[in-house]
């Protein structure tokens, strides 16, 4: 009660520290916030001729199906590399000031979901595109859409903690990314490994089975075959939420001698 | 007046001085086979208790090395004390190192609105203190200019007048009184005291006695961390130039 009280308080702030992200992110660019649409477009473009016109990749939807997964992975990837570094980039911050330091990953997610969130508008253009028919699945957006969101929390809060202590974490981290997203079927089609012995490596990728949700809502093909995927990111991000919060709240006080 | 704002309480600060710096794995494997992790323990802070109460001045007085920032820090809630409470009634506004909670690539106006955020001040409080602070800092047009290309005396007087635009209930000075330049100086003082005319509770950490006798009422004495006199200014000032002499 108490803390939800604080957080009341400083909802001023969290807003401001997330307006910063935002507005920096972009800054001195020319085209702006603009970018947060045209990158994952030319990515997807690349990816499309890569794997789809090289591979031979010719199914309709191809592109559509990547970019689903681009834009979860590129603000899971973008959200969890922000918390990791939060408390080390507002260092000068939190030596002089208190304020709850739990504010500074979350803050740093949030942003990250703003540019997400602005992204997703591209997706309707290249529906339209891919000749995918808009289904009443769009609705059912907001289930992915949450789940992340806890996944990269629950996942940036634990990395936050860690990073503070031993800072090697961010670099580990890194090269955690590029395995999360090669085992996440973000621009080859899931069946095929899901059929060899190495299915786990996809059912047990929090990442994948958002992603996999995410996509059967813009694709059109349901949740009834979802139900597993949703359960287990679901659990994954509860779970780590909690032992998230848990370490931090335990160790943030030894936070200040360490950076 | 007569009532407690501030209450120290038996307070001490414990710091484990690593014999080196660990902070990467690599290091802390190799350093806990060889078992070179060892940690001095070091109280930067002893035993400390006192109690101000509203409108009170309090200089802090000590060698490098003696406690003050630290105690600063405990008070203003970004140390928690290894032992003890602080308790502190109304609104805290620390003065630390001033602008730096400041964002380089922002500019003053937006500054403006971040600290205050980070200060605790809500939107509609800043936007109606706005112009007074913008005045106050000084900076006429160069408010629309990153902070980056400020001078660091624009930045400290920007610090000043945002953390000073409202009337906090304790003001935790360290140091800060040499802002900017002598003019801006004796405005700023003059806006100190008016604040403590206020009721605002003030302490302050100076290496010049003079300016603390001319600001506080009373004054405490650190040493090696522990708490050597705390009194009125006069006594304990008196005592302080006897220490310093020896």
């Amino acid at each position: 009660m108490e803390h939800l009280k604080t957080f009341y308080r400083r909802k001023y702030l969290l807003w401001e520290l997330v307006k910063k992200g935002v507005k920096l992110k972009y800054r001195r660019s020319y085209l702006g916030i603009f970018w947060s649409l045209l990158e994952p477009l030319l990515t997807t473009i690349i990816l499309t001729v890569v794997f789809g016109t090289l591979f031979g990749n010719t199914t309709k939807s191809y592109p559509l199906y990547i970019l689903c997964g681009r834009l979860m992975y590129t603000f899971f990837s973008a959200g969890t590399k922000s918390a990791t570094r939060s408390i080390r980039s507002n260092a000068a911050m939190i030596k002089k000031v208190y304020v709850p330091k739990y504010l500074y990953p979350m803050s740093s997610i949030l942003f990250n979901f703003v540019i997400f969130a602005l992204s997703l508008i591209i997706l309707v253009p290249l529906t339209i595109y891919c000749q995918v028919s808009f289904t009443y699945r769009w609705f059912y957006l907001f289930i992915p859409l949450i789940l992340i969101i806890l996944l990269t929390f629950g996942v940036g809060i634990i990395l936050a903690t860690i990073a503070v202590f031993f800072r090697d974490m961010e670099y580990l981290w890194d090269v955690s990314l590029m395995f999360i997203m090669y085992t996440a079927a973000i621009f080859y089609y899931p069946e095929r490994l899901l059929k060899s012995g190495y299915a786990f490596l996809l059912n047990y990728n929090p990442l994948y089975c958002v992603i996999s949700v995410f996509r059967a809502c813009i694709l059109g093909t349901g949740l009834s075959n979802e139900l597993r995927n949703i359960i287990f990111a679901a659990g994954f991000s509860v779970v780590s939420i909690v032992v998230g919060t848990f370490v931090f709240y335990k160790k943030q006080n030894d936070f200040i001698l360490h950076i | 007046m007569g009532k407690q704002t501030l209450i120290v309480d038996n307070v001490g600060m414990k710091f484990n001085l690593g014999s080196e710096k660990v902070d990467s794995l690599k290091d802390y494997f190799i350093k806990s086979l060889k078992r070179e992790i060892k940690y001095d323990e070091f109280w930067a802070l002893k035993d400390i208790s006192f109690t101000l109460e509203r409108g009170e001045r309090l200089g802090i007085l000590g060698l490098n090395g003696a406690g003050k920032s630290t105690l600063l820090k405990v008070i203003a809630g970004v140390f928690k004390p290894t032992e003890g409470t602080v308790t502190r009634k109304g609104r805290v506004v620390p003065l630390l190192e001033l602008g730096a909670g400041f964002d380089r690539q922002y500019t003053g106006r937006e500054n403006i609105y971040l600290y205050g955020a980070v200060l605790g001040y809500s939107k509609k409080y800043i936007d109606s203190k706005f112009d007074e602070i913008w005045e106050f800092s000084e900076l006429g047009k160069f408010i629309d200019v990153p902070l980056g290309n400020y001078s660091s005396g624009m930045k400290s007087k920007l610090g000043f007048s945002i953390a000073t635009a409202t009337n906090p209930d304790i003001l935790i000075l360290d140091e800060v009184l040499s802002v900017g330049d002598a003019k801006f100086r004796k405005k700023s003082e003059k806006k100190i005291m008016s604040l403590m005319d206020n009721g605002t509770t003030v302490l302050f950490v100076s290496h010049s006695l003079e300016q603390v006798q001319r600001i506080c009422n009373k004054a405490m004495i650190l040493e090696h961390g522990t708490l050597v006199n705390i009194g009125g200014i006069e006594e304990v000032s008196k005592q302080y130039k006897e220490m310093i002499d020896k």
